[in-house]
């Protein structure tokens, strides 16, 4: 069974690739020495105990933090990019989308506006000071709101919306640049059951049909086990375990140190 | 300079730290259980100085002479001050903890209005000179030089209340539940501890530390009315720099600025390759140099951390608000209007006269609400553009003599430069850090301006600055300045509906963006800084504008315009109107000076006036003026 | 204790009758109607946007404006400041653990503490310490430098700290480990068995199962299902239509 798993990973293209990540805050090893590998148009979970260093290899991923050691090379192993050093931005432009815990979008505008502000910055059309922005990149913008199915509520302020199409709203906007890689922060938090299950489904759905890979932290076993190709469990900032869920699952160490008996989650 | 001297003038330095100190303390207790920001601390900083000196006077007869005396004084204008301060919290402060922050300051700014009208009632205009203190006249010396015994006095003092405090906060359980609530105050109260009376307490000892530096100056320095707006702007400076909070902070800092300013008299006016430069001047900028410095390396001060999430002012604009462009009728028909009044209004000249101001003001709003609004970013020195545009333009005027066009073409680039500068540095912070930092710069442009005589006239200023003779030409059945009138209407219509338009451009829809997620917004690409310094840039250049447009209205200008009741002048007239709607600014900036202009000019006591009618309207409206400022709510609220 | 003059049961220690609660302009509950009978674990179910953590901080005094009765043993305590409910033998735990992270552990306790009323279980510091071993470990500790779920368990402590009656337990098990969500579990398990009422809100169906005597399912800031826990896993209909299951 692993040995399947092990030959299904290494039969994809390596996307990304993290080797040797440390960052200490304050003396605190936050993560110390992560290796892993996200393969093209895979949904790999980064699981694991809170403070285990989850958020803190997103952020760096993410170029919000400045990793103290190690690589993390964006792209195929023959011409892949360095991301650490880069801005959140930079890492942007190369096609590294991002999604929050909590849903951030932006809380003053419409849907619409929401997406075009995403699809005018990938075309590089922020510093126009003239021609009114609501006419600009629509039609675009409405494609990609039907695919999360909320060209209903185009024009409805976003402040308007249930929680869980704020989220759907969230990932229209990050799947605006046509990512190559998607993070998602915790994205089934604080949803009901059948609201996580759809959205993790539109999610898979969008990012097979764009050939985006998704690297995602959940703290939900279900959602993690229905839809994660492969499980990387991170614990004290170190990797404890990668492998297929069911691996991952069965792996003694694992059980200890962040599922117990699983019963409750 | 000998080193003698240096060092007495080092230790003055200490001593002067010394009450900076006492009263930052008390504005960072202050600030970080309550998250307000106390405009009005200077103020009780002034009356704790006033009560020193009148608790000297009753004790005199009875205990002459004696030192006694002095310090009984200093005890009892503390407690007096501290009790002033509970007064405040309860009566005025309690109501709006809830309300936005810029709302805060507008309340405890009004309050300092009325304090200082209220010692204006109480202890006259005049200066009043303080005692000296028996037992410590005279001087001991230092490397041979005379050193005053009472500095030496105070010397000891700061760090003697630092260490109190810090006993106080580490081990009392009172001072436990402050630090808890500093940090999160609805929990506080949710675990049972009476806030109300928590609040008051800690209120009341700022506000005591505040008057006790006041009681300690007076020795020092007169009282007078003028000492309020230099204490809290001092304050404000050592508490940023010292990082929002932190009592060691503060004092470090106070030290810091203190030391500087005194290097900078010491080293007296020094040649360096043929050019002198005179130290001494830099006191004037030293701290807000010292702070910009800091703020820039350490954007939370010395030893501040990152604040909990600002609560913003910064609320929902109405989508539909933002994208059309509703009301375009009732404004074309308002211009027609305006265009023709100089001839409907022949009869009565002083209505082209104020209206001028008002459009001057409506552009300076306007450009105010255009960072602070969709930009959620609270300038509280926004008149140093409006006096950069100002300046600018007189010294084309008078330095070039290129005719009164170019001045005023050439102007607005004044406050589109220091825009330029400022924004820069300003844009890396948010909230109050920002607020102070702008402060900061203005202070710095009204002091440039204040002590550049050859250059802007100084305290004089400069006179003379009239338009163009075809502007102040007689237009034949029109008020006087008809001409004027018109060329300042469409400038400021046309200034307006070119802001209106950028908002709507998506440099605007990337703006609102970065306000209302910068998170979000880095995350798709935009460079959050780079467009808020771009709308810097652009509100600087509309302000320098309306500045022009005003000097050249008056034909003369003075330090004043730069002055930081300018400053809150535009934040009143935002508010007062509203930071949803577009028209706010334009409304508000009416009102506000059409309500100045009546009311504020035979009155003594108008500050006072302005003050309370400023508390009425955010006591009134604690959540903002008739729900225009809802608070912003996560959209998800389960 | 003398013996009250109605059996426990029929007097519930915390009872909530047509509460409304706005945010700002917006109403967010509608007439919500609860009891909490003494020694019961009732879990507050629903999606998100529900209303639970609402109908939480209405109970507790931290709303501006809120309409209806709250009876806790019989005193109406709607529309006290939170401190004063707090003192009353309520105590709230927030869906953020919120602790004091520039203050150690002891300092945390410190704040919680109050003094005991009537009939309330007494928690001292050791009493605490024995139910979270964890945390008489690191007594000098910062909040801020603890674990996930140890800054979960301190928040509950502290809230024991001051002798409540009655827990308000916000999303206990919301954004932790699953270990920790079964240490959770036992926790509420165990302050059931010290005597004190819990009420807690929760989206996972079956830690809620697991801790709870009975089930109060909101939908849009209405109370659409209260029965007991066995009632609602025997009708899987309820389930599908509130709770998204």
């Amino acid at each position: 069974m692993t040995g399947q798993a092990t030959h299904s990973t290494l039969s994809r293209t390596v996307l990304l690739s993290v080797r040797g990540l440390a960052k200490s805050f304050g003396g605190v090893q936050a993560v110390r020495g992560v290796d892993f590998e996200v393969g093209a148009g895979e949904l790999l979970a980064l699981i694991g105990p809170n403070g285990a260093g989850k958020s803190t290899c997103f952020n760096m991923i993410n170029g919000q933090i400045r990793p103290d050691q190690g690589s993390i090379r964006l792209g195929n192993p023959d011409h892949s990019k360095e991301l650490v050093g880069l801005t959140p931005r930079k890492v942007w432009r190369l096609g590294v989308g991002r999604t929050f815990q909590i849903a951030a979008v932006f809380g003053s505008m419409s849907v619409i506006e929401n997406v075009q502000m995403a699809l005018l910055s990938h075309a590089r059309e922020l510093h126009e000071f003239w021609r009114p922005a609501r006419a600009q990149h629509r039609a675009q913008a409405l494609e990609l709101l039907d695919a999360v199915g909320l060209a209903d509520q185009a024009t409805l302020p976003v402040a308007t919306l249930a929680y869980g199409q704020v989220k759907a709203v969230e990932l229209a906007v990050a799947l605006a640049n046509q990512p190559r890689l998607l993070l998602m922060d915790e994205p089934t938090a604080g949803m009901a059951p059948a609201e996580r299950v759809a959205l993790m489904a539109l999610t898979r759905r969008l990012v097979t049909e764009r050939g985006t890979s998704v690297l995602f932290t959940e703290h939900s076993m279900d959602v993690v086990f229905a839809f994660a190709d492969r499980v990387v469990v991170l614990a004290r900032g170190e990797v404890i375990a990668q492998g297929s869920v069911t691996a991952v699952r069965q792996d003694p160490r694992v059980r200890e140190a962040y599922f117990g008996s699983g019963r409750l989650t | 300079m000998t080193l003698a001297s240096l060092l007495v003038q080092l230790l003055g330095g200490l001593a002067g730290a010394s009450t900076l100190f006492l009263t930052s303390a008390g504005l960072s207790l202050i600030f970080g259980v309550t998250r307000v920001v106390n405009f009005a601390h200077g103020s009780l900083f002034m009356v704790g100085v006033y009560t020193a000196w009148t608790a000297g006077q009753w004790l005199r007869p009875i205990l002459p002479g004696s030192a006694g005396g002095f310090w009984l004084a200093v005890l009892l204008s503390t407690v007096v001050v501290a009790a002033l301060g509970a007064l405040l919290e309860v009566l005025i402060l309690r109501r709006i903890y809830r309300a936005p922050e810029l709302f805060q300051l507008l309340a405890t700014f009004a309050v300092a209005l009325v304090l200082r009208d209220g010692c204006l009632w109480l202890w006259g205009p005049e200066d009043l000179l303080g005692p000296r203190v028996p037992g410590l006249t005279g001087a001991i010396p230092v490397l041979g030089m005379p050193f005053p015994r009472y500095d030496a006095a105070l010397i000891a003092i700061g760090p003697l209340v630092l260490g109190l405090l810090h006993l106080v906060l580490t081990r009392t359980r009172f001072g436990i539940l402050v630090r808890a609530a500093t940090q999160d105050r609805e929990m506080v109260s949710a675990l049972g501890v009476a806030e109300s009376r928590l609040f008051t307490s800690v209120f009341a000892i700022g506000a005591g530390l505040a008057g006790l530096a006041g009681a300690l100056q007076l020795p020092r320095e007169p009282a007078n009315l003028g000492l309020d707006l230099p204490a809290i702007s001092d304050a404000f400076v050592v508490v940023v720099v010292g990082g929002l909070g932190s009592l060691p902070g503060a004092f470090l800092a106070a030290l810091l600025i203190s030391l500087v300013k005194a290097a900078c008299i010491a080293l007296g006016t020094v040649e360096l390759g043929g050019f002198s430069f005179a130290f001494p001047r830099l006191t004037l900028v030293a701290e807000f140099l010292v702070m910009a410095i800091v703020l820039v390396m350490r954007p939370y001060g010395l030893m501040g951390r990152a604040a909990a999430a600002p609560r913003s002012l910064a609320t929902t604009l109405p989508a539909e608000n933002a994208a059309g462009a509703p009301g375009r009728w009732p404004w074309g028909l308002l211009v027609v209007g305006l265009i023709l009044l100089p001839w409907l209004a022949a009869g009565s000249p002083y209505t082209t006269v104020v209206l001028v101001d008002v459009f001057c003001f409506s552009l300076f709003a306007m450009s105010l609400f255009f960072i602070m609004g969709p930009g959620g970013m609270h300038s509280f020195g926004h008149a140093a553009y409006f006096g950069l545009g100002a300046y600018g333009a007189a010294i084309v005027l008078k330095a070039s003599g290129w005719p009164m066009l170019w001045a005023l073409l050439l102007g607005p680039l004044g406050g589109f430069a220091g825009a330029l500068i400022f924004g820069w540095f300003s844009v890396r912070l948010s909230g109050v850090y920002l607020a102070m930092l702008t402060l900061a710069f203005s202070q710095i442009v009204w002091s440039i301006i204040y002590q550049w005589d050859d250059l802007t006239g100084g305290s004089n200023g400069l006179t003379g600055l009239w338009p163009a003779p075809w502007l102040s030409a007689q237009v034949p059945g029109a008020t006087a300045n008809a001409a004027y009138y018109l060329l300042t209407l469409i400038c400021v219509a046309i200034a307006v509906l070119v802001l209106r338009r950028v908002l709507d451009a998506p440099f605007g829809l990337a703006l609102r963006a970065g306000r209302d997620s910068p998170q979000r917004a880095e995350s798709i690409g935009i460079n959050v800084h780079a467009v808020q310094w771009a709308a810097f840039c652009v509100a600087g250049t509309a302000a320098g504008l309306a500045g022009v447009l005003y000097a050249f209205s008056k034909g003369s200008i003075s330090p004043d315009l730069v002055h930081v009741g300018r400053s809150i002048d535009g934040l009143v007239m935002v508010l007062l109107g509203g930071v949803e709607a577009l028209a706010g600014p334009l409304i508000g900036a009416a009102a506000f000076t059409l309500l100045q202009d009546t009311a504020g000019r035979s009155f003594d006591y108008w500050r006072a006036a302005t003050g309370v009618v400023m508390l009425l309207i955010v006591l009134v409206f604690p959540q903002g003026l008739a729900g225009l400022f809802r608070m912003r709510r996560r959209p998800s609220t389960t | 204790m003398s013996t009250a003059s109605l059996p426990a049961a029929a007097s519930p220690i915390l009872a909530v009758s047509r509460l409304c609660a706005w945010y700002g302009r917006a109403q967010i509950l509608f007439d919500i109607d609860l009891t909490l009978a003494r020694g019961e674990v009732v879990a507050l179910m629903g999606r998100n946007g529900a209303g639970k953590s609402t109908t939480l901080k209405a109970i507790m005094g931290l709303l501006d404006r809120v309409q209806g009765s709250i009876r806790l043993e019989g005193a109406d305590i709607r529309g006290k400041p939170a401190w004063h409910i707090a003192r009353a033998g309520l105590g709230y735990v927030p869906e953020d653990r919120r602790i004091f992270t520039e203050l150690t552990v002891m300092e945390n306790l410190a704040v919680g503490r109050q003094a005991r009323r009537s009939d309330a279980p007494l928690w001292t510091v050791d009493k605490v310490f024995e139910l979270f071993p964890n945390l008489g470990r690191m007594r000098n500790r910062r909040g801020g430098e603890m674990s996930g779920g140890e800054q979960q368990m301190l928040t509950v402590a502290r809230t024991l700290m001051g002798n409540p009656r009655v827990i308000l337990l916000d999303e206990p098990s919301e954004g932790v480990a699953p270990l920790i969500v079964e240490q959770m579990a036992a926790m509420i398990l165990d302050l059931k068995h010290e005597g004190l009422s819990v009420l807690l809100s929760e989206q996972n169906p079956a830690f809620a199962g697991a801790v709870s005597d009975r089930a109060c399912i909101l939908e849009k800031g209405q109370v659409q299902f209260d029965g007991s826990m066995r009632s609602l896993i025997d009708s899987p209909e309820i389930g599908r239509a509130f709770l998204g299951l």
